[in-house]
């Protein structure tokens, strides 16, 4: 006898890439239309890139929400000058929309307002304990550290506070590292402070492999990231079954829409998990991976893609 | 204040030991702190035959005590529900144990120690990713924290920047082993490895590591993937994943980080006339000769900082010394220098 839950909602999670404005705005015309509930918005990575800037991001943000989806405005994960201050506090304070946090000063921000918001990928959540402190300041979701496994997922699961919803990144290039150091520009021999925005040549992160030609990372900016794809859409019943609330699909450059599509119709009970991951994974550059799920090294895939 | 007055109060320095001749090296020469952790995962050096049991805790925290020196117990990795007991009993072991501050990174430790033993002062862990004054300010209201170790991230001008606003004293890396990442969000170690900094305090283990004579070089590999390969007669360091030679672009370079470490000594005088509260050490993993030779040279560095920072300039025989016991034989100023970034 299986207990029935409630079908996850489907989010999308920030561009962590650096795209220009008219490309940022196409995509979120498809999105728009996509069936997605939930769309986190914003400039996560580096607080150079404009591709838009707060008026422009807000006004997508309406535009979004006019479409009928649950709009949620991401904060920078590594805040250091006094400018990226200032503008995280324009978004914890733009009292419309409810704010994802990715570093611990904006909870501070957040909660002193006595606003309710999101805990992000950035904030080490990692046990029940340190969950209900900050659902105690006004956590309303938490989005899953992608380095726990299932296992852990369930501990927590069992002791998770009251009102407090979970959300698991199920889908991209998993976000692995921040550093004060750009990669990008140290590829290309320039300082960061002169950067010439080279990251706009690299709408999925520049790879970086062994020297056997193995892929394993991709360089974003400050961000390092996996770069094989982290797909879980196999384990739909494993997440249904822990009570999952949200499932994340972080965008990539191309086929976002269709992995949306994917995971919205497996959700429905419309196509066969399984097949539709195999061939979402056959399109994958470095190939899929799922090992933190399974409690194992991230890169590896560990259930069978015969 | 100026760069030539004497500042209140001196600089700390804060020196680490895996055991106990590298505690009591440390205090014969000149650490005014020492700061350890004990033999299991609620550390970020849970390194095989590393750290402190309940005997010599004990005795480390006697040693230095009775010659006026302070020992920290570092409890800076993240515990998962399933291990919450070891955490637990840890923080109750150092308060117990009598010593002067934990480190800790995590907000369930932090909450836990600041409830069962409000006596115990806390520091937020340079795990603990504060990076910015805001989030200093959460954890020193939240947990009432009387210092924070800032990540290896921030430029001299922001860290100046963060003190001013600062409600706690600042402790920063001097010297040591070089995190390029932002301390408590890599989790590189783990995609390749299945073990990270965060869940089982470990960076690139030993476990993970393999060393192979090859017709092409000698070959270093972790977790099966081939971090770097020397040329015979180059120097061959430990394959910590972010310092190895990789390839993006056509181009093989280091792409993340070089095999490198950090040295701050040439800084001292900016980092004393802008009021930090404490310098520290890295390496709990070294040998008791590590701990005895920088704590030497920092000592003398700090002390003769104090006496004229306007004359002050590291000597050349306190670099060579250094230098014998860098990481790739070379060091860098890190984020400090703002080209580094």
């Amino acid at each position: 006898m299986t207990i029935e839950a409630r079908t996850p909602k489907l989010a999308l999670g920030p561009v962590l890439y650096y795209w220009p404005k008219e490309k940022l705005l196409d995509f979120y015309e498809q999105i728009a239309a996509s069936p997605v509930d939930i769309v986190y918005l914003g400039e996560t990575i580096c607080s150079k890139r404009r591709a838009l800037n707060t008026e422009e991001w807000l006004a997508l943000a309406e535009r979004l929400s006019a479409a009928g989806k649950e709009v949620v405005l991401s904060t920078m994960a590594l805040l250091e000058a006094e400018s990226e201050l200032k503008a995280l506090h324009r978004w914890c304070e733009n009292g419309r929309f409810t704010v994802e946090a990715n570093d611990m000063g904006a909870v501070r921000l957040l909660s002193v307002r006595g606003a309710s918001f999101v805990l992000g990928t950035g904030i080490n959540v990692y046990n029940d304990r340190t969950l209900r402190f900050l659902a105690g300041l006004g956590a309303k979701r938490w989005v899953m550290p992608v380095e726990l496994s299932a296992e852990t997922l369930a501990a927590m699961q069992a002791e998770r506070p009251a009102g407090v919803e979970t959300e698991v990144f199920v889908y991209g290039r998993l976000p692995l590292a921040y550093s004060a150091r750009c990669f990008t520009a140290r590829h290309h021999d320039l300082p960061k402070d002169d950067c010439r925005f080279r990251c706009l040549d690299y709408p999925e992160g520049l790879t970086v492999s062994t020297r056997e030609g193995q892929a394993f990372l991709a360089l974003n900016g400050i961000q390092t990231q996996s770069a094989q794809t982290c797909n879980l859409l196999r384990e739909l019943a494993e997440l249904r079954q822990l009570k999952v609330d949200v499932l994340r699909v972080s965008p990539q450059a191309e086929g976002t829409e269709a992995v949306l599509d994917a995971f919205a119709a497996c959700l429905r009970g419309e196509r066969d998990p399984d097949q539709a991951a195999r061939t979402l994974n056959a399109t994958l550059p470095h190939g899929a991976c799922d090992g933190y799920w399974q409690g194992q090294p991230g890169l590896r895939q560990v259930t069978e893609t015969a | 204040m100026s760069i030539l007055s004497t500042p209140s109060k001196p600089l700390e320095l804060v020196c680490p030991a895996g055991n106990l001749p590298s505690l009591k090296t440390a205090v014969d020469h000149g650490a005014d702190s020492v700061y350890i952790g004990f033999r299991n995962d609620t550390n970020a050096r849970h390194f095989p035959g590393l750290n402190f049991d309940a005997k010599t805790a004990s005795q480390g925290v006697q040693y230095a005590h009775a010659k006026g020196r302070r020992v920290f117990v570092a409890l800076n990795t993240f515990p998962q529900p399933s291990g919450w007991e070891r955490w637990q009993r840890a923080v109750d072991q150092a308060a117990d144990l009598g010593v002067d501050a934990v480190i800790a990174a995590d907000i369930s430790v932090l909450d836990y120690a600041r409830r069962r033993h409000p006596d115990l002062p806390l520091h937020l862990s340079v795990q603990g990713s504060a990076t910015n004054y805001e989030a200093i300010r959460f954890y020193h209201e939240h947990f009432g924290i009387r210092r924070v170790v800032l990540p290896r991230v921030l430029s001299l001008p922001q860290v100046r920047h963060v003190l001013e606003n600062s409600p706690v004293g600042l402790e920063v890396f001097g010297f040591g082993g070089l995190c390029i990442m932002v301390e408590g969000r890599c989790l590189l170690s783990s995609y390749v490895t299945g073990e990270s900094p965060n869940m089982c305090g470990v960076c690139s283990p030993a476990k993970a590591v393999r060393w192979e004579e090859t017709p092409r070089g000698l070959e270093t590999r972790l977790g099966g993937l081939l971090i770097d390969r020397h040329a015979p007669g180059e120097p061959a360091g430990y394959p910590t994943l972010c310092k190895g030679r990789f390839t993006v672009a056509d181009q093989t370079y280091y792409a993340i980080e070089e095999p490198t470490s950090l040295n701050t000594l040439e800084l001292l005088p900016e980092l004393q006339d802008m009021g930090i509260a404490a310098i520290k050490i890295e390496g709990r993993q070294r040998s008791p000769a590590y701990v005895t030779q920088v704590t030497k040279v920092w000592r003398a560095a700090i002390d003769a900082c104090r006496r004229n920072a306007a004359a002050y300039a590291p000597k050349p025989e306190w670099l060579r010394e250094l230098g014998k016991v860098s990481e790739g034989r070379q060091t860098t100023l890190g984020a400090y220098h703002r080209t580094w970034q």
